[in-house]
């Protein structure tokens, strides 16, 4: 079968051959956004250019839809042969992968509510205001240096829709982002001032592995071409975002100059430090990164143990309408998505109560565990032997004195096993709330490999913090468990 | 110190389509210690539970000095929380609080229930659990006593709310004989004390050793021994 298709496919001409390339539909228009017209294709101008190199290389383009903040990893392995998606070219990207010459070139811009316009003009004038941007670009190597420098506050968020929106509602100050991001956004939100001066110029790139060098060299022929013969030039103006920077840029990426990556900053990030020293460097602010993991965590777990208490006791305590409203409260809390609440929590009702990021991750992670734990105090209480209870009405206790004196004492112990273990589970889902902006362990974690282009290091001091945080907790449920196992034999 | 302390008059109670009592009626003047005898299944333990007020009866009436409930009394939590003011049960199986030491199980009510100081409660947990003779164990949690240690203690418990009725349900079904002696003896000085008690038991043995009358429970109702 696979000898007679041989002949078949060597008498093909290439375009038979898939050149598979990674990018973001989630990045939207002009990058790469799923057509309106026929949802299951892209368009946008990465998707043109994509296009234009396939057919310099004589093979069909094949689009992979990636994160985009996974496309170098995915790339590196091989999933896709390029990545495309408004990368930008940094000096990580040039030690660890093969990019290709800059295609376009950007100013990271300052946007600010219209009627900070006139008092928000540069970085220095927010000294102590939250500046926000998305996380693992240039714009938020330039907040954290700020961070350093001024005293800003940077806020990281995991998509560039999410700053706008919290900037024109007060949450944040400022935005720094790509001119493109920002103009794009301005176009949907009213409310909100693009400051005229750059800040920094950076450049979009594709991205490919270390070891593609060749195929990069050849892509790189494909692009200058392109630049000379104008299809560059027509891709960005039908997505009206050319400029005439990008005509300079063409002219000193033709004479083979070397272009920095990015202009009006001096060298970025740890992409010139060694892995170890990068990881000394950045141990301070992944062990504040942890504290904020642990104290969010416990005060979370405070609550849902509160909560979760008065909920059981509702449960088992209460009138139909209360424990059919408790029961309905709980199924909710189970049966959807954390990460639904969340966001529900910060960005849905944002119009209504605007909850800051902190006590928006609290109250989130604290009201959907409070669903879990009611559960098991529930189950304990219920398991506390009736004997018990009645030992009590007849001595005379009411049935508050129960609860308070017998039956919840004996439940809490019951509880205490599984309730370190939800601890534990609890340390690690608040790695979620870094979609609210919270810098906490992991999210730190995914900023500092980013930033130096490898996991490994990065991944291996985040597993040790979690599991210095984590293992105690659970050597705590194993005693506590064979505490109660010897007090109930 | 005289007088009827508890009057059951007809008390029925089912469960399911199972009549568990048909018409129980029976009287217990004070200072009396009452044997309620019968074969397991007779009905015994639940004329106690009734009588404490841990089981709803279909109809008749439990009257404890001036209290009587009626089987309407089970829609109103405060009346059978009165009654079980007034009457004290030791359990078959103590069900002592788990996760209290001896001599917490014995002041916790005193406290909470009534009001007494801790410290005055205190104390007189430490003299009943003395009386009793194991004051040795008031620090011990229930899991830590024998049987024959958590049964006196079950019993200080009961004591030291001072209950008008003491109720307790087959007290020697965990005793060896040596400690059964010891329970007769116990009982007879509760009696001299003047204390009302209501015993179920199918030892007849030990029964005939302390009781003042015996009470014969047979499918559901109670007969006078001759």
């Amino acid at each position: 079968m696979i000898a007679a298709l041989v002949p078949l496919s060597v008498g093909a001409v290439e375009t038979d051959r898939e050149f598979i390339w990674a990018g973001d539909p989630e990045g939207g228009a002009p990058f790469v956004e799923a057509d309106p017209a026929q949802p299951d294709k892209v368009v946008g101008f990465d998707v043109e250019i994509a296009n234009l190199i396939a057919r310099g290389l004589g093979r069909k383009a094949v689009f992979l839809n990636i994160t985009f903040t996974s496309i170098d990893q995915s790339v590196e392995r091989g999933d896709a042969e390029i990545g495309l998606s408004g990368i930008e070219d940094t000096p990580a990207r040039r030690a660890t992968m093969a990019p290709t010459v800059p295609y376009y070139q950007f100013h990271e811009v300052l946007s600010v509510r219209d009627a900070d316009a006139s008092r928000f003009r540069t970085l220095d004038d927010l000294r102590g205001r939250r500046v926000g941007t998305l996380g693992g670009t240039i714009a938020y190597e330039i907040l954290l240096r700020a961070e350093r420098e001024l005293g800003i506050q940077a806020i990281s968020y995991d998509d560039d829709v999410h700053p706008y929106s919290d900037l024109v509602i007060g949450r944040l100050d400022a935005v720094l982002l790509d001119n493109v991001l920002a103009e794009r956004r301005r176009r949907a939100l009213p409310g909100f001032t693009i400051q005229p001066q750059s800040v920094a110029v950076g450049h979009y790139v594709g991205v490919l592995a270390a070891q593609n060098g060749p195929l990069r060299d050849a892509v790189n022929e494909i692009l200058r071409a392109a630049m000379q013969d104008g299809s560059l030039e027509s891709i960005f103006r039908k997505w009206g975002v050319w400029s005439e920077d990008q005509r300079a840029l063409y002219a000193r990426v033709i004479a083979g100059e070397a272009i920095p990556p990015v202009i009006g900053l001096d060298a970025l990030s740890g992409a010139t430090l060694s892995g170890w020293e990068a990881a000394w460097r950045y141990l301070p602010s992944l062990l504040r990164a942890a504290l904020i993991t642990i104290v969010l965590s416990c005060l979370s777990m405070g609550l849902a143990v509160v909560l979760g208490v008065a909920i059981a006791s509702g449960r088992v305590y209460g009138g139909r309408l209360t424990r059919a409203l408790l029961t309905g409260y709980v199924e909710i809390m189970r049966g959807t998505p954390i990460l639904l609440q969340l966001f529900v929590l910060y960005y849905g009702i944002a119009a209504a109560i605007r909850l800051p990021a902190f006590a928006a991750a609290l109250l989130g992670l604290a009201l959907n565990y409070a669903a879990y734990e009611s559960e098991i105090y529930r189950g304990a209480l219920e398991a506390v032997p009736n004997g018990q209870l009645e030992a009590a009405r007849i001595l005379g206790l009411s049935e508050r004195q129960v609860l308070r004196l017998v039956r919840g004492p004996q439940a809490f112990r019951l509880a205490l096993a599984p309730m370190t273990n939800d601890f534990v589970a609890l340390l690690k889902d608040s790695s979620l709330v870094s979609v609210l902006t919270v810098l906490e362990l992991t999210k730190q974690t995914q900023i500092f490999a980013t930033n130096i282009g490898s996991w490994v290091i990065p991944g291996l001091l985040c597993a040790l913090l979690y599991l210095a945080m984590s293992l105690p907790l659970a050597a705590l449920a194993r005693s506590l468990e064979r505490r109660w196992k010897r007090a109930t034999a | 110190m005289s007088g009827v302390v508890l009057h059951v008059q007809a008390l029925e109670l089912r469960r399911g389509a199972r009549g568990v009592l048909a018409g129980v009626s029976f009287q217990v003047p004070r200072g009396e210690l009452v044997a309620l005898m019968g074969p397991s299944g007779a009905g015994k333990t639940t004329i106690l539970r009734a009588v404490a007020g841990l089981e709803p009866f279909h109809s008749g009436t439990v009257q404890v000095e001036d209290l009587a409930i009626d089987s309407g009394a089970w829609h109103k939590p405060t009346t059978v929380r009165a009654l079980q003011r007034k009457v004290g049960m030791v359990f078959q199986f103590h069900h002592l609080f788990e996760h209290l030491p001896a001599i917490k199980n014995v002041w916790l009510a005193p406290v909470h229930a009534y009001g007494m100081p801790l410290r005055d409660a205190e104390r007189r947990a430490r003299e009943l659990l003395a009386a009793l003779g194991v004051e040795h164990r008031a620090s011990a949690l229930p899991r830590e006593l024998s049987g024959g240690e958590a049964q006196r203690v079950a019993i200080a418990r009961a004591l030291a709310v001072d209950p008008q009725l003491l109720l307790m349900d087959e007290p020697t079904a965990s005793l060896d004989p040596e400690r059964r002696m010891e329970l007769r003896d116990l009982l007879r000085g509760l009696l001299r004390d003047g204390r009302t008690l209501i015993v179920a038991t199918h030892d007849e043995e030990f029964a005939r050793g302390c009781a003042t009358r015996v009470l014969r429970v047979s499918e559901g109702r109670v007969f006078e021994e001759g």
